[in-house]
């Protein structure tokens, strides 16, 4: 039961993309000036932040296209996107967290992006009890579908709605926000790690989606063949 | 009047109904028996409309139920083991209430009509909560014909009632069957079933496994029939 | 043979089923008397409670009030959520409901709108007591629509995950962890908008989140809309 040779080109290719953004992140990067080695955990928390939300965007196209067609194979696609999207969300929390405590000397901030986060964690975790706490599973993937939609939808208007309150978040691509503390500048060494590690996530994702997606399908041939025995009679 | 080709139904991984054909002709009255976990149920709400099914097909009156369901719904009248009627409210009240969903213009008179035809007139404004469970069923029968369906689908009607209840019951069956409607029932109670219908059907692991007419049948050979089935 | 002019078809029908279920759930839920009664000592103790859990002088609960008359709405709205398909899903009525031919929307926007009108019966209480008990009026036109609006924004995300939560497990729990996170935009838009208008901000200040509530609504009743047909059938 060896996944097929793609599978295994990209896992590998994977492997390697992360092995090479760590050097990226910590040896080809400079040293920022102002916040120092802390910094680093920037790279990878803007990743993770990325992946979280790649992951619940699939989610909701997919949710719509199970509506839509009742294919299974795209409730599979929705549910391994939730669970990659909760890990990368929740990495994304921590590495915030981990930052925020040297730079602003709190452990936690009600912040735009990071509340937003949060929120959004949320979501996603009441989608997996949602599915959990249904039996049929028809009906826990119609259900799983919709949830997925509404939740999406609802992920833009919480960013706007806690913006209305003031932030402390660095506001790094971009803002002339000058009530945003704790920004800093990107050397081009910086932004190419960057970008590198936002890649390397991305591959991630993509690798782990599929590794998932095949363990679903498994999944779901082990239930039809333990079933069999019960209606053949 | 129904007609059911190759239906087939699961719930996950469990097969409920493999393949069913039944047909059922205006105005019969077919008893569909059948132990218990049969798929009986299951059947009688994907007819209703209730429950779609994974393969098939299914047709009231010529319309198939994928396409044309509110059509359907227009021409159906279900009547559960759960009365589907509110406790707070009287039984006018109820029935005022499914007259608006079924959109009828002459509700006074219909209601007035059907609360006759049970034998509940002089219950009227009375709260449904207070009624035993054989008058609940009666007016659940009144719910169900007060907007002149074509097809009527019981599913285990007695269930709960005692024997006077029943015969009561047994009544008002006969003279919905006399309208000329087409009746499909589900029933535990083979004497009953075989004695109130034109056709009595055997639903057993999904398929249906036998079929006759009821006056080809006495009681004691459907008895055997159906246990020879069952206990096969 | 049954008159085919006596019915109408379901374009026609919609808001009589609408209406004929928002009157049908008011008339069997209100007329247990009790039910008025329990609506109006509950509402009583969530205040007093927030009162004696806070201890807030007065400035400090000027600060707090429209926080601490959400977080009382939200109570009183989850609860009212709860029993809006609960009961007819355990008597089995809620087949009744699918039977007969209507719209499927029309049973969406009917347990909305009843739904909508207990947890105002329940607002309507709660406000001239909030009033006294915090010695704020709350009486403004402005707080008033921002209430109704950010009401109607949580009713509609909540009867649409009501349909849900009911064919799950632990239900009552179900629902909140569903609805809540869902609801953070349009409480928190309402939040700040009901403590901007009670401190006598200018419109401009408060149209911000006044306006995230119309678009939440607008955005939310859509996908509702879109989608309740899925959760409704089998």
């Amino acid at each position: 039961m060896q996944p097929n040779r793609s599978l295994r080109i990209l896992t590998i290719s994977a492997s390697l993309l992360v092995l090479l953004s760590l050097y990226m992140v910590f040896v080809y990067a400079p040293r920022e000036v102002i916040m120092g080695a802390v910094q680093r955990v920037f790279y990878y928390h803007v990743a993770a932040g990325w992946v979280g939300a790649l992951a619940f965007l699939v989610t909701l196209i997919v949710s719509i296209l199970y509506l839509a067609t009742n294919n299974v194979k795209w409730d599979r696609i929705a549910v391994s996107s939730v669970e990659i999207g909760v890990v990368f969300t929740s990495m994304n929390i921590a590495s915030g967290s981990i930052w925020a405590r040297p730079i602003w000397n709190t452990w936690w901030t009600w912040d735009p992006r990071l509340t937003t986060a949060t929120v959004m964690w949320l979501l996603y975790i009441a989608y997996l009890m949602l599915r959990q706490g249904l039996e049929d599973p028809e009906r826990q993937r119609r259900f799983a579908a919709v949830y997925g939609i509404l939740a999406f939808a609802s992920v833009p208007l919480t960013f706007l709605a806690i913006r209305l309150w003031r932030t402390i978040h660095p506001v790094v691509i971009g803002s002339n926000d000058p009530g945003a503390e704790g920004q800093f500048d990107m050397t081009m060494r910086m932004r190419t790690a960057f970008f590198f590690s936002l890649f390397t996530f991305t591959v991630l994702y993509a690798t782990l989606l599929w590794h998932r997606i095949r363990l679903e399908g498994l999944a779901s041939r082990v239930a039809i063949m333990k079933a069999r025995p019960l209606h053949d009679r | 009047m129904i007609e059911i080709h190759s239906l087939s139904k699961s719930f996950g991984l469990k097969p409920v109904l493999c393949g069913i054909d039944l047909s059922v002709t205006p105005g019969e009255f077919v008893a569909l028996l059948g132990p218990n976990g049969a798929g009986k149920t299951t059947l009688l709400r994907i007819v209703a409309t209730l429950s779609r099914p994974n393969t098939g097909e299914v047709k009231v009156g010529g319309l198939g139920l994928a396409t044309h369901a509110y059509a359907v719904r227009q021409l159906l009248g279900v009547v559960s083991h759960q009365p589907l009627l509110y406790g707070e409210l009287t039984a006018e009240e109820n029935l005022r209430f499914y007259a608006r969903m079924y959109g009828l213009r002459t509700a006074k008179a219909r209601i007035s009509a059907v609360l006759d035809q049970v034998g509940l007139a002089r219950q009227r404004r009375d709260l449904v909560r207070t009624f035993s469970r054989g008058m609940q069923q009666q007016l659940a029968i009144a719910r169900a014909t007060l907007h002149q369906p074509q097809v009527m689908l019981f599913d285990e009607p007695h269930t709960g009632l005692d024997q006077d209840a029943a015969a009561m019951l047994d009544d008002v069956l006969r003279s919905v069957a006399a309208a000329g409607r087409t009746v499909l029932m589900i029933t535990h109670d083979l004497a009953r079933g075989l004695a109130l219908s034109d056709r009595v059907a055997i639903l057993h692991r999904g398929k249906i496994a036998f079929q006759a007419g009821s006056n080809t049948l006495t009681p004691a050979a459907f008895t055997d029939q159906y246990y020879g089935l069952v206990h096969a | 043979m049954p008159d085919p002019t006596d019915r109408q078809p379901p374009t026609a029908g919609f808001w009589r089923a609408v209406s004929a279920i928002v009157w049908k759930d008011l008339a069997a839920e209100l007329r247990n008397k009790e039910i008025v009664s329990a609506l109006f000592v509950f509402s009583l103790l969530v205040i007093l409670i927030f009162n004696f859990a806070l201890e807030l002088d007065k400035a400090a609960r000027e600060n707090v009030a429209a926080g601490v008359l959400w977080v009382t709405f939200v109570f009183s709205a989850t609860l009212g959520l709860n029993r809006t398909f609960a009961a007819e899903k355990d008597r089995g009525s809620l087949d009744g409901l699918l039977l007969a031919p209507i719209n499927r929307s029309a049973l969406y926007f009917g347990k909305l709108l009843s739904t909508f009108v207990f947890i105002l019966i329940v607002e309507i209480i709660v406000i001239p007591l909030f009033s006294v008990l915090y010695n704020i009026s709350l009486f403004s036109p402005p707080l008033l629509l921002v209430v109704l609006l950010g009401t109607l924004g949580y009713a509609m995300v909540g009867t649409l995950l009501a349909a849900m939560a009911i064919h799950t497990r632990a239900r009552e729990v179900m629902l909140p962890i569903l609805l809540f996170p869902v609801a953070v935009p349009v409480v928190m838009a309402a939040v700040r908008a009901s403590a901007a208008i009670l401190a006598g901000a200018e419109w401009g200040r408060v149209a911000g989140a006044f306006n995230l509530v119309v678009v939440y609504d607008t955005i939310m009743l859509a996908i509702a809309i879109m989608t309740f047909d899925y959760l409704i059938e089998e």
